[in-house]
């Protein structure tokens, strides 16, 4: 009986094709038409432009909390733009950038944003849950909607992102169990923003990667560089395919960072330097993306600031075309609305009651 | 007709079900293979294949969360978590999720599924095997909470279950799954979710009971029909949310008194909120103060106490006669 080493799939690659520098590594340079590279930059143009904006507002008053995406688009549109229309995008909360590629309006973020529920009809004919805030708790969802997918033999895959600070989560770790055991065409895509508000990524896990931790359930698995669209690119591609073809879930982990704060209502002077930050602004993968572009010759500096103006139009329209729709919205009443297919009674006589107290000017009345 | 349990009943409204239906896929740990640790799936496995009667890891948040999925596909998911008590894991998907993606999609993604769970003591169990925590679900705003009496309703209100189009808490009282037969007709049936039922009508006062309190009540009432000479009404809840208070009142106003029954905990219990329907819509046809008996504000003991928690014959008598004495 000797104690000896078990052979483990233990190991995960680590990609990255574009580095910070503008480095390419031509090898895996991956093929991707003229066409699409602008889409893709246009994506994450628009994602940091409305995050711009949305921020913007908030401190004018005009939005309520949101949680920035700054320096994360890469990680996302490099992994959404894989889903087709009827693929399933299962986002957590921290994925505008990836729901705006979906087709999901301008408008309802900044609606969504201002606390009326109206927000998630932009979700009509979409394949795309809603955003989901409790941490990790979507990751399951995607599993079933994996599942149910294979069981009425389509080939559509679902891809739903989370953080970090999700991977200590207890439905982090059982949907990734369940996706792998019932092979479901799911791919897990980690943002590693590495902080969770305040508490750091070595807080989180003891593990060198998250990466690693798909070994475990028995899937492939790979760290990107997240910051690096090529590489996310390329690695979703493979994942997305391998889901496609009945090959079972993939991990990746796109490492990034969160360079701004968790959200506006968060401080994180508290809890980490700005030396630290400056270090991942270096990091940005919106000006790396567009250099590369510049340098391909798929991009020029003219058509550059074209799509700039462009994109600041369309936010502008959206934000006006947004207060205008809000003008009409908050009918108190309609919080009684979607949650049974139809109001049992005992909800309906408290649809009645507020319907009293409104019609009487708020005053209380016996 | 045929005479069967109510496990028997619950496993002829799936299996009808999913002869009708292929979105109907049951999963949970132990269902398949094994027929559930209280045999309600036995068969199911070799009729529909494992790809509609899932093995699950023992998971579950997991189970209820890969549910939510499903019916966010627009299957009909029935899972069953093993035992009630081993619910809370699931707890935050039902809150968080099941209860309200409708509400937060707009209507884009009802969540037609059914939580199976055997709930309830009396049948000698370790810890976490014997609890009533029914409030917690009937406390949750989107969901339905359904917990039948007997084999016939059982087989009905599951059929009305799976085909609802919100999500449905089923708990199964396992004290009845083998407690006794019933007439169960082969032909389809269904009740209404949500509608309370008369089961004995009576005007001298109104006894409210529901799952596996529906029996002491009912004998409670016999009791009291033969030593007192007072006739209860009986009420068998079925639906404890959306609780539709009407058949409640509206006996009350008959007969003044009521005594409610359930076994899970008094303080903030389902009583609590019938008691405050019933004050608010037949304060002044009441001549007695309200009853309520209760499991106590505890655990439910282990085995060898638990029959001093539980609601029993003696302890129902004796609250309605204090209701009476008025």
């Amino acid at each position: 009986m000797p104690r000896t080493p078990l052979a483990l799939a233990t190991s995960i690659d680590s990609l990255s094709i574009l580095d910070e520098t503008g480095q390419l590594d031509a090898g895996l340079e991956p093929d991707i038409s003229g066409e699409m590279l602008l889409k893709l930059y246009r994506a994450m143009l628009l994602g940091r432009r409305f995050d711009e904006r949305l921020l913007d507002l908030q401190r004018q008053g005009r939005i309520g909390t949101f949680p920035p995406v700054k320096g994360q688009e890469a990680a996302q549109i490099g992994a959404v733009s894989h889903l087709r229309s009827d693929d399933w995008f299962v986002p957590s909360f921290r994925e505008t950038a990836a729901e705006l590629w979906r087709g999901r309006s301008l408008e309802s973020v900044i609606i969504c944003n201002n606390g009326f529920s109206e927000g998630a009809r932009g979700l009509q004919g979409h394949n795309d849950l809603p955003v989901s805030v409790p941490v990790g708790s979507q990751v399951l969802h995607a599993v079933g909607l994996g599942w149910a997918a294979s069981y009425r033999k389509t080939d559509e895959i679902v891809m739903t992102f989370f953080g970090d600070g999700a991977t200590s989560e207890g439905d982090f770790h059982e949907g990734m169990n369940f996706g792998a055991v019932f092979q479901a065409p799911v791919v897990f895509v980690c943002q590693n923003n590495q902080w969770a508000i305040s508490t750091p990524l070595f807080r989180q896990t003891r593990s060198a990667t998250l990466a690693q931790k798909a070994v475990a359930y028995g899937m492939p698995g790979i760290r990107v560089d997240g910051n690096d669209i090529l590489a996310v690119w390329s690695a979703a591609k493979e994942a997305a395919d391998r889901a496609r073809a009945g090959d079972g879930p993939t991990f990746i982990e796109c490492l990034t960072y969160r360079v701004m704060m968790h959200t506006t209502a968060d401080d994180p002077k508290r809890y980490r330097t700005d030396a630290e930050v400056e270090v991942w602004r270096q990091r940005d993968p919106l000006p790396r993306f567009q250099r590369y572009l510049l340098g391909k010759g798929v991009l020029s500096g003219a058509e550059q600031k074209e799509l700039e103006e462009e994109v600041l139009q369309q936010i502008q329209a959206a934000v006006e075309n947004a207060e205008k729709q809000m003008q009409s919205m908050g009918d108190p009443l309609e919080m009684f609305d979607h949650f049974y297919a139809e109001l049992p009674p005992s909800l309906a006589a408290q649809k009645e009651e507020l319907a009293r107290e409104l019609a009487s000017g708020g005053e209380v009345r016996s | 007709m045929t005479k069967m349990t109510m496990v028997q009943a619950l496993n002829l409204a799936l299996r009808q079900e999913m002869e009708k239906d292929d979105s109907i896929v049951l999963l949970g740990e132990d269902v398949g293979r094994d027929g559930g640790v209280f045999r309600v799936t036995e068969g199911l496995a070799d009729q529909f294949g494992e790809q509609r009667v899932v093995d699950t890891p023992l998971a579950e948040s997991g189970i209820v969360g890969m549910s939510i999925g499903m019916a966010a596909y627009g299957l009909k998911p029935v899972c069953e978590i093993q035992f009630s008590g081993f619910s809370y894991h699931n707890f935050h998907q039902i809150e968080n999720h099941a209860a309200r993606l409708r509400w937060r999609s707009q209507g884009r993604y009802p969540v037609s599924m059914v939580l199976r769970a055997p709930y309830g003591g009396g049948v000698r169990a370790l810890e976490h095997h014997s609890e009533s925590r029914e409030a917690y679900w009937a406390h949750t705003p989107g969901l339905k909470m359904v917990i039948p009496s007997g084999p016939r309703n059982a087989r009905a209100l599951m059929v009305s279950a799976i085909r609802d189009p919100d999500p449905v808490i089923f708990y199964e009282a396992k004290a009845l799954y083998r407690a006794f037969r019933e007439e169960v007709p082969d032909e389809e049936e269904t009740l209404p979710i949500g509608r309370p039922q008369v089961v004995r009508e009576g005007g001298g006062l109104t006894m409210i009971a529901y799952g596996a309190m529906l029996r002491p009540t009912l004998e409670a009432a016999d009791v009291l029909r033969e030593q007192d000479g007072v006739e209860a009404e009986v009420i068998d809840l079925l639906t404890l949310s959306p609780l539709d208070e009407g058949p409640l009142v509206q006996s009350v106003q008959k007969t003044g008194r009521a005594v409610i029954v359930h076994e899970a905990p008094r303080s903030f219990g389902p009583g609590a909120e019938i008691v405050s329907r019933i004050m608010e819509k037949a304060f002044y046809f009441l001549q007695a103060p309200l009853e309520r008996v209760a499991g106590f504000d505890v655990v439910i003991p282990l085995f060898a106490r638990e029959k001093s928690y539980l609601p029993g014959l003696e302890r129902i008598v004796a609250a309605a006669r204090r209701t009476l004495k008025n």
